[in-house]
C-alpha cells in the first residue's frame, strides 16, 4: 500500500474520532430513551469552551474536563426539562442547539484565531501496536483522544449487551414501564445517562478543538457535525458498531471530497460541499422501512434476512416519550 | 373577573421570567464599565432612534413574521419545519432567477411574477421534505437541515456561476437584480416596502382565517393531535401533512424573496440569516398560537435591529442571539414549570 494512501485512511480516522466520540454519546442518551437534540450548538460552545479554558490555564486537560462539564450541564437542562417539566424534548433541544451556537459565537471572541502552538491533546503513538503493517499506522499513531474513541466504541458495546445495568439501561429506553415494575428506578437512569452523553458530546467538542482541528474560529467550523452525527445514530441503528461505521462513512466521504478538492479533477466545490448532506438524506430513506424492503427483493432469497437484519433500524421504543409511572 | 385575572397572571408569568433572566445574562456579559441601562438603550435607539431606524426594524419584521406565520400552520399539523430556512432561500432564489430572465419591464408585471416565483420556489423546496416525510417516514427534521445546508451550496454555485457579477470571479455577491424587480421604499427615511408590508399582513390574516374557518384548518389540528385517530376519523392525513408543509415553504418563500428584492437587491450567501430559525423560535415562544406571532416577530425584530448598535459598546452581535434564545428556552421551562405548579391543584378542585 502506498503511503499517500495509508496517508488519507489515517486522516479519515483522526478526523472522524470527533463524530464518533458525539454520535456515540447521543447513542447513551437515545438508548436510555431521551433525544438530546442540542448537539450541533453543544459542539460548537464545548469545542469553544475547551481551547478557550486551554489557552487561559494552559492546560488541556482542564480545557477538555470544562467542555465535558459544559456538554453535561446542556443535557441536564433537557432532561430536567423533559422529566420534571414534561416538555417536548425536541423543543428544549432545538432552542438550546440555537442558543449554544451563538452563546460560542459570543464568548468565542476572545479566543478567535488564537494561536494553537502546542494546543493539541498529547500525541501518542503506541508502542508495539504502531509497528503493525497499515493498521499501525492508520489506527495506532495519534493522539489520546482518538483512543479513547475506540475504548468508548467497545466499553459502550460491552456495557449495552453484555452487562446487567446496560440491560436495564436499554429497558428504560424500550418499555420503561416494565422495568419500573421490576424495581428500576427509570427517570434516574434517565438523567444519569443524559448527563453522560452529554459529557461525551463535551468530549466530543473538545476533541476538535484540542484535537484534530486546534483552536477557534467564527463562524464554527464543525457547523453542522452535530446534525450528522444526530443522523449517524438513527444510520447506526443505536448499536456502537455500526454508529462508528457511519461515522467513518461519512468521514471518509469528507476526506475524499477533500483529496478531490486539492487534485485537478474540477470539480465545483459547492458540489462536493452538498455530498455529505445528500449522503445523510440518503442514509435515512436507506434505513427507513420502506426503502429496505423494495431494495431486498434484488438479493438472492438466502441472502435476504440477514440482509435485512443488517439494515435494519428500529429505534428504542421509548424514544422522545416521558415516563410518568413513578408519579404517586 | 378574578379567575381572568389569575389566568392572565399565569400567562404573562413566563413572558416576565423570561424578561428577567435575559436583564441578569446583559449584566452578566456586559464588560465592567457598561452597564444594563447602556445596552437596553443600545437596543431602543437602534430600534427607535428616529423613522430610519424604525424603518429598519419592519425590514426584518416583514421576512420574520411571514415565515413565523407559515411555521404557525405546520406546527399545528405536528411538524417540525426546521428546514424552513432553506425553502426562504430557495424562494429568494427563484424570485432573482426570474427577475434576471425577465429583465427590464414593467415592475407591476415583473414583481407580482418574481413573487408568485418564490412562493413555488419555497414550495418545491418544502415538498421534497414533504415527501421523504409522507412516502419514507424520514424525519423532516433531518431533511430540513439537509436541505438548508443544500440551498446554501446553491446559492454559492449560482453566485459563483451564472449570475456572478461581470467582473469578478470570486465575488461575494451576485450581479445586481434588475431594477424593475426590485422593491422601493417609501421614502429614503421610512425605508420600508409597501408591498411586502400588505403581502405580510395579507398572509397573516389569510392564515388566520383558514386555520380558524376552514375544513383544512381542523384537519391540521386533528393530524397534529393524534394522526391515527385523525385517520381512522377520515382526515387525508398524508394530504393534510404534505400541504401544511407546501403553504408554509411558499409563505418562507415570500420572507426569501424580500430579503432578495428588498434588502440586498442582490443575491449572497446565507442571505436568508437564519430568519427561518429566529421564525421557529418565535412560534415556539408563543406555543405557536397564531395571533401573536405579528407582537413576537415584531420584540424579536427589535431586538435584530438594536443588536446592530451593539457594535458601539464593544460587544459581539451574536448577543442579540444569546439573548433571544435565552428568552425563549426561559419562557419555555417557565411555561412547563407553571402548569406543573398548576395542574394538580386543578385536579384537587
Amino acid at each position: 500500500m502506498d503511503d499517500a494512501l495509508l496517508n488519507i485512511l489515517r486522516t479519515l480516522v483522526l478526523s472522524a474520532t470527533p463524530l464518533v466520540i458525539a454520535a456515540l454519546g447521543e447513542t447513551i442518551t437515545e438508548r436510555a430513551g431521551v433525544i438530546n437534540l442540542s448537539l450541533d450548538g453543544s459542539l460548537s460552545l464545548t469545542a469553544m469552551v475547551a481551547f478557550g479554558v486551554a489557552f487561559a490555564t494552559g492546560n488541556i486537560l482542564v480545557g477538555i474536563l470544562a467542555a465535558m462539564l459544559v456538554g453535561a450541564v446542556i443535557a441536564l437542562i433537557i432532561a430536567v426539562a423533559s422529566i420534571e417539566l414534561r416538555l417536548d424534548q425536541v423543543a428544549v433541544g432545538f432552542v438550546l442547539t440555537l442558543l449554544a451556537a451563538d452563546m460560542s459565537q459570543f464568548w468565542g471572541v476572545p479566543y478567535a484565531g488564537k494561536p494553537t502552538a502546542g494546543m493539541t491533546a498529547a500525541y501518542l503513538p503506541l508502542p508495539l501496536l504502531k509497528d503493525l503493517p497499515i493498521v499501525g499506522r492508520v489506527f495506532f499513531d495519534h493522539n489520546i483522544l482518538v483512543y479513547v474513541s475506540y475504548a468508548l466504541v467497545f466499553g459502550i458495546w460491552f456495557w449495552l449487551f453484555s452487562t446487567r445495568p446496560g440491560l436495564a439501561h436499554r429497558a428504560i429506553g424500550e418499555r420503561p414501564a416494565a422495568a419500573f415494575a421490576r424495581g428500576t428506578p427509570v427517570n434516574r437512569l434517565r438523567y444519569i445517562y443524559t448527563i453522560v452523553g452529554g459529557s461525551l458530546v463535551g468530549l466530543a467538542g473538545a476533541s476538535y478543538s484540542v484535537g484534530v482541528n486546534p483552536g477557534w474560529a467564527t463562524p464554527p467550523p464543525m457547523q453542522g457535525d452535530g446534525w450528522i452525527a444526530l443522523a449517524i445514530v438513527i444510520f447506526g441503528g443505536w448499536h456502537p458498531f455500526r454508529v462508528v461505521l457511519g461515522a467513518y462513512l461519512f468521514a471518509g466521504l469528507r476526506a475524499l471530497a477533500g483529496a478531490i478538492q486539492s487534485s485537478d479533477i474540477a470539480v465545483p466545490v459547492t458540489l462536493l460541499n452538498t455530498i455529505p448532506w445528500l449522503l445523510m438524506i440518503f442514509t435515512l430513506l436507506l434505513v427507513s422501512g420502506g426503502v429496505i424492503e423494495r431494495l431486498l427483493r434484488i438479493l438472492p432469497r438466502g441472502m435476504q434476512n440477514r440482509a435485512r437484519n443488517f439494515l435494519r433500524s428500529d429505534p428504542p421504543v421509548a424514544l422522545g416519550t416521558r415516563f410518568d409511572g413513578e408519579q404517586r | 373577573m378574578k379567575r381572568t385575572a389569575t389566568n392572565l397572571f399565569f400567562l404573562a408569568l413566563p413572558l416576565l421570567l423570561g424578561v428577567i433572566v435575559v436583564a441578569i445574562l446583559i449584566v452578566l456579559v456586559v464588560p465592567p464599565n457598561t452597564t444594563l441601562g447602556d445596552v437596553l438603550q443600545a437596543f431602543w435607539n437602534g430600534a427607535f432612534r428616529n423613522l430610519r431606524r424604525f424603518s429598519g426594524v419592519l425590514v426584518f419584521w416583514i421576512p420574520l413574521t411571514l415565515v413565523g406565520i407559515g411555521l404557525v400552520i405546520t406546527f399545528r399539523a405536528g411538524l417540525w419545519n426546521i428546514g424552513v430556512e432553506g425553502q426562504m432561500t430557495l424562494g429568494g432564489l427563484f424570485a432573482a432567477g426570474l427577475a434576471f430572465m425577465l429583465g427590464e419591464g414593467s415592475p407591476l408585471v415583473i414583481i407580482p411574477l418574481c413573487i408568485f416565483g418564490a412562493m413555488l420556489g419555497g414550495a418545491l423546496w418544502a415538498s421534497v421534505a414533504a415527501f421523504l416525510k409522507v412516502r419514507f417516514g424520514v424525519s423532516e427534521i433531518f431533511s430540513g437541515v439537509a436541505l438548508n445546508a443544500i440551498a446554501n451550496q446553491i446559492t454559492l454555485q449560482l453566485i459563483a456561476g451564472p449570475w456572478k457579477p461581470g467582473d469578478s470571479d470570486k465575488a461575494q455577491y451576485s450581479r445586481p437584480v434588475p431594477d424593475a424587480a426590485r422593491l422601493l421604499g417609501v421614502s429614503q427615511d421610512f425605508n420600508v416596502s409597501v408591498v411586502g408590508l400588505v403581502v405580510t399582513i395579507v398572509a397573516v390574516v389569510l392564515v388566520l382565517l383558514v386555520l380558524a374557518r376552514t375544513r383544512w384548518g381542523l384537519n391540521l389540528k386533528a393530524v397534529g393531535k393524534n394522526p391515527r385517530s385523525a385517520l381512522l376519523l377520515g382526515v387525508p392525513t398524508t394530504i393534510t401533512a404534505f400541504s401544511a408543509l407546501m403553504v408554509c415553504g411558499a409563505l418562507a418563500g415570500i420572507a426569501g424573496s424580500q430579503r432578495i428584492l428588498f434588502t440586498y437587491g442582490d443575491v449572497r450567501g446565507q442571505f436568508a440569516g437564519g430568519i427561518g430559525f429566529l421564525g421557529l423560535l418565535v412560534v415556539l415562544l408563543i406555543s405557536a398560537r397564531g395571533v401573536w406571532v405579528p407582537l413576537i416577530a415584531f420584540l424579536f425584530a427589535i431586538m435584530l435591529n438594536g443588536g446592530t448598535q451593539l457594535q458601539f459598546l464593544n460587544l459581539d452581535s451574536s448577543l442579540t442571539g444569546v439573548l433571544q434564545g435565552a428568552l425563549v428556552l426561559a419562557v419555555l421551562l417557565a411555561n412547563g414549570l407553571r402548569d406543573r405548579l398548576r395542574k394538580p391543584k386543578q385536579a384537587k378542585g
